[in-house]
């Protein structure tokens, strides 16, 4: 039977078992948003700017396991949606986003509304395509599913001209993708799993080094039992979160440039670094030649390129990080006889006391003050009041990272965060998403007055369909990561970061529709945090906080991860601090 | 990255599938990569629906290693093999049009017939010469003809292949490794 393009479109999204699309129409879309009118079993979020759109899927994406869909129309729409995909592409986020595109016979002609997208998403996206003959659609739909969900997980972007949309065609549905130059490696190689086996038993000081590489792969009940199996202390990158209970006796929290303390020494003096799914970014690694020294690395990464990329690695091992967690754990069981080699038990115990130790002396901490609230006290609240088991979003700076050392996570998935790219904005679309595909669940929106606002708008997608998304906005008044980087490394040099008491966010979001809630001072916190947990619909809490409260520990950019900083060096933001009144 | 041997140039068969926008997303990938290609050369296979490229490219052997997988992980590209330290046999063709006063006529077609050169044509005041050969002789045949004065130059960059097994031994094994498809037209290999 023949049909519209745009019908194919949307029937060849049903049977990849879409339910929801985040969208937003425009001229060269209009054929299939006409199709949409009357077509069943596919849920249209319209967002209110087509980066949102991108972000929603992505949020759909990391906390469902599934393809992430946006449609959005052609040149700005498509110019608009390239930062989601940039940021995908860096978190290995799978989405498919569909693009209009001027009619063929006009593509090259310079178009109204002509963006020559596929040249533009190319560098961005893990693969694209341009439909240009109604037959291919189908088969185009399929092999962008499966590139997107498959291997390393990453955006695909489709280009829809519009009379491919228009015109009526054959579907074209193949029930196998089979592609000669695309063959991701699963399982990992045999001898390599037997050689890091050998290591992990004989280690002396292990540690487990885990990216979001085991979220996508959904390993963490395989990562669970080596650590238990081994006692192998984990410590999680900022994508990784989640992967492993925090609450854990053998969880160092994350590591890196404000990793915590413990996690960067144990790292630092580990004889075996074993890193599952994750790529040695240069905030995690600081200064590389100075990174886990003494170490022998294994690498487990369903990416080749990802492995001695940054660092050069002793074992490497390419496969999915479930199904080589699996091997190993079999290969741990071989090598360790019935209760482990003597020795090596009790230089795990010695192992196991000494970072107790690193623990015991340098704790995430932060200054109580009964006038200023602390931004890590609001994050400690929000942990609390959800016990760890609310699905977390932020956006990007100073509140992110106090987001990712303060929530106690206990489950893979319910973190959503921009590690790769540092999107500003990507909080509050990315939660929408999330609302969208779990409307069960508490979803907050932990975000900056900075990064909130660049993505505001959506608080009317929020309202209109429902999203209950809370937003938790740690209001210090600017950019606090750039301020913190201008007290510490220029001198106290703080230039245009201040904000003016502009947007009042309580009207703003009552101007939305939505509940607006203000905490002033730490005693208002909890109650606030409450109300707005309890208050069903979009809520907004805007928390104002002390904005001379830093980040730490910090490691300064290019320096070595033992290089941290764990309290403010600078005198010149000491005094400004000392004489801060308010948050502001 | 520790730096194991100093940069050198390396010489790399890339088979991809011939789809249009994939020569501009394999200069996409050393543009942002930040590797330097030295140059390239594309054409189509015995089979229609791949296209060959060599790509001749300079760094040490983490930057090669990271250019080859980088190569790999675009979906389009179906084998990527660094020639450099296997044997195989490479050229280069070049076209020069180069000044023929009257008393450097005798001179350039000497250089020429030396070279294994054909002139392809001639006007009063020039010969155009056609050149085939590896980069030293390319180079060398430039020098002696600069000082008549070139008026024009174009290479076509590097094309490179594998030298045959030289034992029927290694030629019967050959068959065995998986190949990317059934269709024997099809060069390449799974492994």
């Amino acid at each position: 039977m023949k049909m519209s393009g745009a019908r194919i479109v949307l029937e060849c999204l049903k049977r990849e078992g879409v339910d929801v699309v985040f969208g937003l129409p425009g001229g060269a879309v209009l054929p299939i948003y006409d199709a949409l009118y009357d077509f069943q079993g596919l849920r249209h979020i319209l967002v209110r700017q087509e980066a949102a759109a991108g972000h929603a899927a992505e949020g759909y994406a990391r906390t469902t396991g599934k393809v992430g869909v946006c449609l959005v129309t052609s040149g700005p729409a498509a110019t608009n949606l390239v930062t989601a995909l940039q940021d995908a592409y860096m978190d290995s986020i799978p989405i498919v986003a569909f693009t209009g595109q001027v009619p063929t016979h006009l593509i090259g002609n310079d178009a109204f509304q002509e963006a020559d997208n596929v040249g533009i998403t190319r560098s961005c996206t893990k693969h694209n395509f341009l439909v240009k003959d109604g037959k291919d659609l189908g088969p185009i739909i399929r092999e962008a599913f499966h590139i997107a969900s498959t291997g390393r997980p990453g955006p695909v972007h489709v280009d829809l001209p519009k009379d491919i949309l228009v015109k009526e065609w054959e579907l074209v549905w193949p029930e196998k993708i089979q592609l000669r130059s695309y063959n991701p490696t699963y399982d990992g190689h045999p001898g390599q799993i037997k050689r890091a086996a050998k290591l992990l038993v004989r280690a002396r000081k292990p540690v487990l080094y885990v990216g979001g590489g085991v979220i996508s792969s959904n390993a963490s009940a395989e990562l669970y039992e080596l650590a238990e199996l081994t006692q192998i202390p984990v410590t999680q990158t900022l994508m990784g979160l989640g992967a492993f209970p925090m609450e854990h006796p053998l969880s160092l929290d994350m590591l890196g440039m404000h990793g915590s303390y413990y996690a960067n020494m144990a790292v630092h003096h580990s004889d075996v670094l074993v890193a599952v799914g994750a790529r040695f970014d240069d905030r995690v690694t600081g200064r590389v030649d100075a990174f886990a020294p003494h170490a022998e690395i294994v690498h487990i990464d369903i990416d080749p390129s990802s492995i001695s990329k940054n660092i050069q690695v002793h074992v490497p091992i390419v496969g999915d990080c479930r199904r080589v967690l699996q091997a190993l754990i079999e290969a741990v069981r071989d090598e360790l006889p019935a209760d482990g080699p003597p020795e090596a038990r009790e230089a795990r115990k010695q192992w196991l006391a000494e970072i107790a130790e690193w623990k015991a002396r340098h704790p995430l901490r932060y200054e109580w003050d009964d006038e200023l609230i602390k931004p890590q006290y609001v994050m400690q609240e929000i942990s609390n009041l959800t016990r760890g088991e609310a699905m977390v979003v932020t956006g990007v700076g100073q509140h992110q990272m106090w987001a990712a050392q303060y929530y106690k996570f206990k489950h893979p998935r319910r973190w959503c965060t921009s590690g790769g790219l540092g999107t500003m904005g990507y909080g509050l679309p990315t939660a929408m998403g999330v609302a969208a595909a779990h409307p069960d669940r508490l979803v907050v929106n932990v975000d900056g007055d900075g990064s909130f606002v660049m993505n505001s708008q959506e608080l009317a997608t929020c309202h209109d369909n429902n999203l209950a998304v809370k937003t938790i906005i740690i209001n210090n008044g600017g950019h606090g990561m750039v301020r913190q980087w201008q007290g510490i490394i220029y001198k106290g040099r703080f230039c245009a970061i201040d904000f003016g008491p502009s947007p009042d966010f309580v009207k703003l979001a009552e101007a939305y529709g939505c509940v607006g809630i203000r905490a002033t001072k730490p005693s208002e916190v909890v109650p606030a945090l409450e109300k707005a947990f309890s208050t069903p619909g979009p809520v907004v809490v805007d928390v104002l906080v002390d904005k001379w409260e830093y980040v730490f520990p910090m490691v300064p950019a290019g320096g070595a991860n033992t290089d941290m900083i764990l309290e403010n060096p600078t005198a010149v933001v000491r005094e400004k601090a000392a004489k801060s009144q308010t948050g502001f | 990255m520790q730096n194991g041997s100093g940069p050198r140039k390396h010489t790399i068969a890339v088979l991809v599938e011939n789809k249009f926008g994939v020569l501009s997303r394999v200069a996409g990938l050393f543009s942002a990569r930040g590797y330097n290609i030295e140059s390239l050369s594309v054409g189509e296979t015995l089979d229609p629906s791949v296209s060959r490229m060599t790509i001749v490219v300079t760094g040490d052997e983490f930057v090669i290693e990271q250019v080859t997988k980088q190569l790999h992980k675009l979906i389009d590209v179906i084998k990527v093999s660094d020639l450099t330290d296997d044997d195989h046999v490479e050229r280069e063709l070049m076209l020069i049009r180069v000044n023929a006063e009257p008393q450097h006529r005798e001179e350039i077609l000497r250089t020429a017939d030396i070279f294994r050169a054909k002139v392809v044509d001639v006007t009063p005041v020039s010969f155009t010469l056609e050149a085939t050969g590896d980069e030293p002789k390319l180079e060398a045949l430039v020098e002696l003809l600069r000082p008549m004065g070139i008026q024009e130059l174009v290479r076509t960059g590097k094309v490179a292949i594998a030298r045959g097994p030289k034992t029927r031994a290694r030629k019967a094994e050959a068959p065995k490794r998986a190949r990317v498809s059934e269709d024997p037209k099809v060069i390449g290999f799974a492994d």
